[in-house]
């Protein structure tokens, strides 16, 4: 079937501001909607910028909004957004990250305040031989943190940082803390809390659950965000 | 921009930032790299790391290098494959020690799983050896690296594509690459360079790899006259969704899943009764394509499209949803399918280059077949060469090879930056590539990479693939080498300067087109079967002939050819049964 695509596209050192242009191509129920923009890309208009690498939903890069939702190119199915034959994909950029050009964003802030809430593990005794021990329900605690591809989707889709709080840490961020915070191997609570318990930090979130929806992972982001908040107080009480 | 850096890492998987976090401890260092580094490709890694820890049965780094050279059909440099498995011990550890978050044994250690052609007592039975953290190792292992490297405040030059290397002579003065963001070109100067830019898998039609895998660092190394070893062995994984060719993990087997063909038999009894669906990857993929000719695969007729059942209902929901929810979720995204009620159609995909940039264990690259050593220049890694894998590399060893080589690479390189002077550098030493870049953008280029594109991996799946013959190869190489020549009228559509993602996929074009051409040649030039080297008109391994290395390189419009003995110091080579 021809499927058409308006895109939106900017190129800063050309354009005043953003315009969409349509396109049609060939494609299947089954592509991907990566597919449908390597093909534009290959066989219409190499001038469309995007990022792409692993085309299965592992590696982050082509976070973009398809029909006003974040999603993974390589991990949205034509099938599964176009629902009737009239029906158009349209496809944005990421918000709350400036366009550097067309489906492209400006990562640096992103991964700044990724930097800010020491996303490592923390922790000066090393076991004297082998592996830390850690039981398999400890493990558990981690798991859908650590499952984080830092695709960006999340922070594209808050509200918070959009509208009351640009200056908001971001979903991302605080999951990536807590991943290590609820590490039982780890020791950086302290010092993350430098970054969390601010007005810009955990505070922040207003549960949205936003960043849960478009999660491309399927990470209960905003739960995440509550048990930080509740394990600030918990250690404020003790305090 | 000219920039000076005592160590200059090219790329930032896993085996360019364990390098980058040794040698970040002594010099000065950058990391320069097209992606941003969360985006490399061992973050598409699944099943797990070997480690003989013996956490659940009986294990023993002997036995890990037995299999590692067995599984390598024996072209493997034995001391690598001994040093391989026994540093792998304090690798797994040092990364869980790191953060790694492993899946745990009841008692709390790291818990471990069987995989293909990982055995007790030399070929007994297959072994719980694979470290694995779910479906999602490599994912873990990517990040916990890079959260080291920014715990150690390493530089990074993220979207930096490099395109050359400046070799003076018999050292390495540097590298030049172009800023994505702004289409500038930046020389990068350097006492010491390493290249771990992954795989080049993208040059096969169906293919496990990401768009990145273009094979930058082998390219641009032989364009500057190092031999490439080994070429001749690419690695097709069993099972690849049908017809897309996304990587099924080999864990899926670990598990207990099995594979099918349209009778519902287990066909690998036929095979390798011994290891069954777990023998390694050159005979599995080779006995899939068994079953379809014989009119057996899902389709029975023969045809590309027909493909074989990975079955994995029997292991439950449970066992899924927690040893392989990625799998899982691939099945319903890509197929509509849960593997815990229906099997996943399979096909073998294009994996992994056994060959590449040789290096010695300490991730020095040669020059020659008589083992000279280039000074200041680097490579681990799936690009590199250590002959660890031979001509085929068994599940989990990838890691491996990442963790121990990278680090060794590291620190090799680290201590050669204390102790040098830079090299000096061409006033003009970026000017080819200025110069080149210019070409791609001039108008009167009017060819479109993309036929070309399409073209060399249709060719490159379809003759070079899992078997081989002379007839077929003869007449690809020379169909190789007119689309190479066909670059020549190749240019970019759109000019301008910045996130030209045209210009950046035409650079990546080339370095496809003359790895394929070399692959190509050297796959022609063995004529024997060994490991993923089948040849249907050569079907047996000659040791008397082909027990040793190819080093490769161009040489004027063609290719000349070389070898290098194999290490076998410590396990003769006998016929291989699994």
């Amino acid at each position: 079937m021809k499927v058409r695509i308006k895109i939106e596209r900017f190129d800063p050192e050309q354009d005043n501001s953003p315009y969409f242009k349509e396109y049609a191509v060939e494609a299947e129920g089954t592509d991907r909607v990566l597919d449908l923009l390597m093909r534009i890309k290959r066989e219409q208009d190499g001038s469309l910028a995007f990022r792409k690498s692993c085309a299965h939903g592992v590696c982050g890069s082509d976070a973009m909004r398809i029909n006003s939702v974040e999603r993974l190119a390589c991990k949205t199915l034509v099938q599964d957004i176009l629902k009737g034959e009239d029906e158009i994909i349209i496809i944005q950029p990421l918000r709350n990250l400036p366009v550097q050009k067309d489906l492209m964003v400006d990562q640096e802030e992103f991964f700044r305040r990724y930097r800010t809430v020491s996303p490592f593990l923390i922790n000066d005794e090393k076991p004297l031989e082998g592996e830390y021990t850690q039981s398999p329900e400890e493990r558990s605690r981690i798991d859908d943190a650590t499952k984080c591809i830092l695709c960006e989707s999340c922070y594209s889709a808050c509200p918070v940082i959009q509208g009351p709080n640009p200056h908001f840490l971001g979903p991302a961020q605080i999951v990536q803390a807590q991943r290590f915070n609820d590490d039982t191997r780890d020791r950086g609570f302290m010092r993350r809390l430098e970054a969390l318990d601010t007005p810009d930090g955990a505070w922040s979130c207003e549960n949205h659950f936003q960043c849960t929806r478009v999660c491309p992972r399927g990470i209960k982001v905003t739960k995440l965000i509550n048990q930080t908040k509740r394990e600030i107080k918990k250690f404020r009480e003790k305090a | 921009m000219v920039h000076e850096y005592e160590a200059v890492v090219v790329g930032a998987g896993g085996a360019g930032l364990y390098a980058a976090l040794e040698a970040s401890q002594k010099v000065q260092t950058a990391v320069l790299s097209k992606l941003y580094p969360m985006r490399s490709h061992t973050g598409a890694a699944q099943g797990g790391i070997s480690a003989a820890l013996g956490n659940l049965e009986e294990d023993d780094p002997d036995w890990h290098a037995f299999d590692t050279i067995k599984g390598g059909d024996y072209l493997t440099d034995q001391s690598s494959a001994v040093l391989l498995a026994e540093d792998a011990i304090r690798a797994v550890v040092d990364l869980e020690n790191r953060g790694l978050p492993f899946n745990r044994t009841a008692e709390g250690k790291i818990d471990q799983r069987r995989f293909g052609g990982h055995t007790r007592n030399y070929g007994e039975e297959a072994v719980r050896r694979s470290c694995y953290a779910a479906d999602r190792t490599g994912h873990m292992i990517l990040q916990t690296l890079y959260q080291q490297c920014i715990k150690s405040e390493v530089s990074f030059f993220d979207e930096y594509h490099v395109v050359d290397a400046i070799i003076e002579g018999r050292r390495c003065a540097g590298v030049v690459a172009v800023e994505l963001s702004t289409g500038e070109v930046h020389l990068f100067k350097a006492k010491a360079v390493l290249f771990a830019t992954g795989g080049f898998g993208r040059m096969f039609q169906v293919t496990s790899n990401a768009y990145a895998n273009t094979g930058d660092g082998p390219a641009v190394l032989a364009r500057r006259g190092v031999p490439l070893e080994d070429m001749e062995f690419f690695q097709f994984h069993p099972t690849g969704i049908r017809g897309m060719g996304i990587l099924i993990t080999e864990g899926v087997r670990g598990e207990g899943g099995i594979l099918r063909n349209r009778k519902g038999e287990r066909f690998m009894e036929r095979y390798t009764p011994t290891l069954l669906d777990l023998a390694p990857r050159d005979i599995v993929a080779r006995s899939i394509i068994s079953e379809i000719r014989a009119g057996r695969g899902a389709l029975g007729d023969g045809s590309v499209d027909d493909y074989v059942l990975l079955d994995a209902t029997h292991l439950g929901k449970d066992v899924i949803e927690s040893k392989l929810p990625d799998i899982a979720e691939f099945c319903r995204t890509y197929l509509g399918i849960d593997p815990a009620d229906r099997a996943i159609p399979v096909m073998p995909t294009a994996h992994y280059a056994m060959g590449g940039i040789p290096t010695d264990l300490d991730g020095r690259v040669l020059a020659d077949e008589r083992g000279n050593l280039y000074e200041g220049l680097y490579a681990a890694g799936e690009c590199a060469c250590v002959s660890v894998h031979g001509a085929n590399r068994l599940g989990t060893n990838s890691l491996v090879d990442l963790v121990v080589y990278g680090r060794r690479a590291g620190i090799s390189m680290g201590t050669y930056a204390q102790d040098n002077l830079f090299t000096p550098v061409p006033k003009d030493g970026d000017a080819e590539v200025r110069l080149f870049i210019e070409g791609l953008m001039n108008e009167k280029r009017k060819l479109h990479g993309d036929s070309i594109r399409r073209e060399m991996q249709s060719v490159m799946m379809e003759k070079f693939g899992i078997y081989r013959n002379g007839t077929d190869m003869q007449h690809a190489v020379a169909r190789l080498a007119e689309l190479r020549n066909g670059f020549n009228e190749v240019g970019a559509r759109f000019r301008g300067r910045r996130f030209n993602t045209d210009l950046t996929e035409i650079i990546e074009l080339r370095n496809l087109l003359d790895l394929s051409f070399l692959t190509a040649h050297a796959a022609l030039n063995r004529q024997e079967s060994r490991g993923a080297h089948s040849r249907e008109d050569f079907p047996d391994r000659d040791d008397k002939n082909w027990l040793k290395h190819s080093l490769i390189r161009f040489e004027g419009s063609g290719v000349s050819i070389g070898y290098r003995p194999v290490d076998i110091s410590k396990w003769q080579p006998k016929p291989r049964k699994y």
